[in-house]
């Protein structure tokens, strides 16, 4: 009963604060600060961070129903949101009692806003070649080199940078936070994006960048480990982001099929524009069911729940993408024009079948799961 | 320095006890449509929320607790077990506790303001509150009675159409200013009282994440018709339930004179 208030409160928010503005923070490249300082006032900027410093102390079941309700309001909203709780939630769970202290009371209201740099110019799918150096200083590190289409890279306070401390390879990777302003920290060009224009994606530049190695979280070395575990949330929250996207675009398509009229009937008498609607909402529902049991997988700490996590993402990246490009075909010439919606969730969709670990990393990670099953029962 | 202990007196460390009544009804977004007996409605699988002049009527309380005008505010809601959603509501945007008092599925659709108040009225025998919120009217029936009726049963001073409640000027009674036809006007109350609110009183707030947990834990207590000894019986029956007639075409009129014209033509002028 509770998650049905909490769906609900998500949705009202959406439908009062977020939805009216969703063309207009498209248009005109608007990051919406002020709503998310809204939206983390009602618990949204920390939902599955412990109470103790002001998270919600709430599921990725929870979370999951929270990004889609937003996402049917503003898909890149909704995915930054969800990519600040990602962030906030790898300094809960890892940090020390002074980082937690420190961080959380300024990331749960979102007065502090955080980017998670892992990808760079040189390694995407590749994430453990990453070659972004910490040189140990004393009691610094100097970081150089250099990272790739950093979501809110810019605008935001706090970035959890993963960065090579040790040796090749993953186990010399150290995942270090680097506050705005710091010395040696630098940003490139706003990217131009086919969509997500309401979040600026820049690259992040090291130069001599000192950071405190107090700083740095969990022991070097746990970088890419921790920077993974981020992962698994993130990719079941960006796949509550596809679910928001399709979910509003069947509905658009539905009230458009039975408004608009050819050849004397309604286009929803149409069998076979009647058969995209109950395909379209296959795909969706059975996205949903997917990408929920991947939130309690991690909710109940089930080891195989990365595998989970990465079906869902897979699944529903690429249905939800699909169910927004047959909506945007079921509006026939209108659904190009940018005055209506589906062209603006398919633009914001689309990336989430690349980010978070591209759907071909996806089959990868499932593959090695099933294959490394054989001989189970 | 020392306080009065009087129901009355606003100074009071202990404040006011609200009670504030809540209606679960057909949201307001739904396309309401008639069911084909014409009996009624179609409600079953429609989505429902608390009526939006009851959720301002809860905000209200809230915020007279915030400025220490209230001491405890309790929410009350007449209906089916669904209801307790509602009231969950009404706790998660700081309502302290909640009374449901729940109608049997045949009752409910014959249940009408009079009943409604006569409930109201016996719980109000032993909670005893100083303050009866309602909304002014439910969306669903738009009927503007059960407050009427509620402080009429109660022999209580009533304030009806709220756009504003605060302490008057000798802080021993509630200055109500009320939303009538030739504009606003400004009454003294004494409590015990009802109000009910009207649109411009407040602009309630959203529940929290961190409020919706608590309310679970708050006291939702369940009551019947028959343990508060009021009689449901139906006083109307409802005959039928049309939609309204389609709206006809108009005609377009080239002048004034031809205006005139036609509203003779009408009988609507001499």
């Amino acid at each position: 009963a509770e998650k049905r208030q909490i769906q609900e409160l998500a949705f009202t928010f959406t439908q009062n604060e977020v939805a009216p503005h969703m063309q207009k923070w498209d248009a005109e490249h608007i990051f919406p600060v002020e709503m998310f300082t809204k939206a983390a006032a009602l618990g949204f900027g920390a939902i599955y961070c412990k109470e103790e410093h002001g998270g919600s102390g709430l599921s990725r079941l929870d979370a999951s129903l929270i990004f889609e309700a937003i996402a049917t309001g503003c898909v890149t909203s909704s995915a930054y949101l969800s990519i600040h709780n990602m962030c906030a939630w790898m300094i809960d769970s890892t940090g020390t009692e002074e980082q937690r202290a420190k961080w959380l009371p300024q990331l749960a209201p979102m007065s502090r806003l955080a980017s998670y740099c892992l990808t760079e110019p040189g390694s995407g799918s590749d994430a453990a070649a990453l070659k972004t150096t910490a040189k140990s200083d004393g009691n610094y590190y100097v970081l150089n080199g250099s990272k790739a289409f950093i979501s809110g890279a810019g605008a935001t306070d706090l970035y959890l940078v993963m960065c090579r401390t040790g040796a090749d390879g993953p186990k010399g990777i150290s995942c270090v936070m680097v506050e705005k302003d710091t010395p040696g920290l630098s940003f490139g060009k706003i990217e131009r994006k086919l969509g997500w224009n309401a979040q600026p994606t820049r690259e992040v530049v090291f130069e001599n960048c000192r950071v405190p190695k107090s700083n740095r979280l969990g022991p070097e070395g746990s970088g890419f480990g921790l920077a993974m575990r981020g992962l698994n949330g993130g990719r079941v929250n960006i796949a509550s982001c596809s679910l928001g996207a399709a979910h509003a675009s069947l509905l658009a398509a539905r009230e458009y099929m039975a408004v608009r009229k050819q050849f004397g009937k309604q286009l929803a008498e149409f069998q076979a524009l009647q058969f995209q609607l109950a395909e379209m909402a296959a795909q969706l529902v059975s996205s949903r069911l997917l990408v929920r049991q991947a939130a309690q997988s991690l909710d109940s700490g089930d080891p195989g729940a990365p595998a989970v996590c990465a079906l869902a993402k897979l699944h529903a990246t690429e249905q939800c993408f699909d169910v927004c490009n047959r909506a945007l075909q079921l509006f026939g010439g209108y659904g190009y024009l940018l005055d209506f919606p589906v062209q603006q969730y398919l633009r914001d969709s689309r990336v989430n079948c690349i980010l978070e670990g591209t759907n071909q990393v996806m089959r990868m990670l499932v593959a090695r799961d099933i294959i490394g099953r054989l001989g189970d029962a | 320095y020392i306080h009065i202990i009087n129901k009355a007196d606003m100074a009071a460390s202990k404040g006011l006890k609200i009670l504030v009544g809540c209606k679960r009804v057909i949201d307001y977004a739904v396309k309401v449509r008639v069911k084909p007996d014409r009996s009624g409605v179609v409600t079953e699988g429609v989505k429902h929320s608390m009526n939006p002049f009851d959720e301002i009527a809860v905000e209200e309380a809230v915020r007279m607790k915030e400025k220490k005008l209230a001491g405890e505010a309790v929410a009350i809601s007449v209906g089916p077990p669904q209801s307790q959603e509602t009231l969950r509501t009404a706790l998660a945007m700081g309502i302290d506790r909640a009374i449901h008092v729940e109608i049997p599925l045949a009752q409910l659709e014959k249940l009408q303001p009079i009943h409604v108040s006569k409930l109201l009225a016996k719980v109000c025998e032993s909670e005893k509150p100083d303050l009866v919120i309602l909304g002014k009217q439910a969306i669903d029936d738009d009927c503007n009675q059960t407050g009427q009726m509620l402080a009429a049963l109660l022999d209580w001073p009533q304030a009806t159409f709220a756009s504003k409640i605060e302490p008057s000027q000798d802080s021993k009674q509630l200055r109500v200013t009320r939303e009538v036809d030739g504009g606003l006007e400004t009454i003294d109350v004494s409590v015990p009282a009802v109000v009910t609110s009207d649109l411009r009183l407040n602009e309630p707030r959203y529940a929290t994440l961190p409020n919706i947990m608590k309310a679970k834990k708050k006291p939702l207590a369940k009551m019947s018709p028959d343990q508060l000894g009021v009689d449901l019986q139906p006083r109307q029956e409802v005959i039928s339930v049309e939609d309204p007639p389609v709206r006809k075409a108009g005609a377009k009129v080239e002048s004034v004179e031809d205006l005139v014209g036609k509203l003779r033509e009408k009988g609507l002028v001499k």
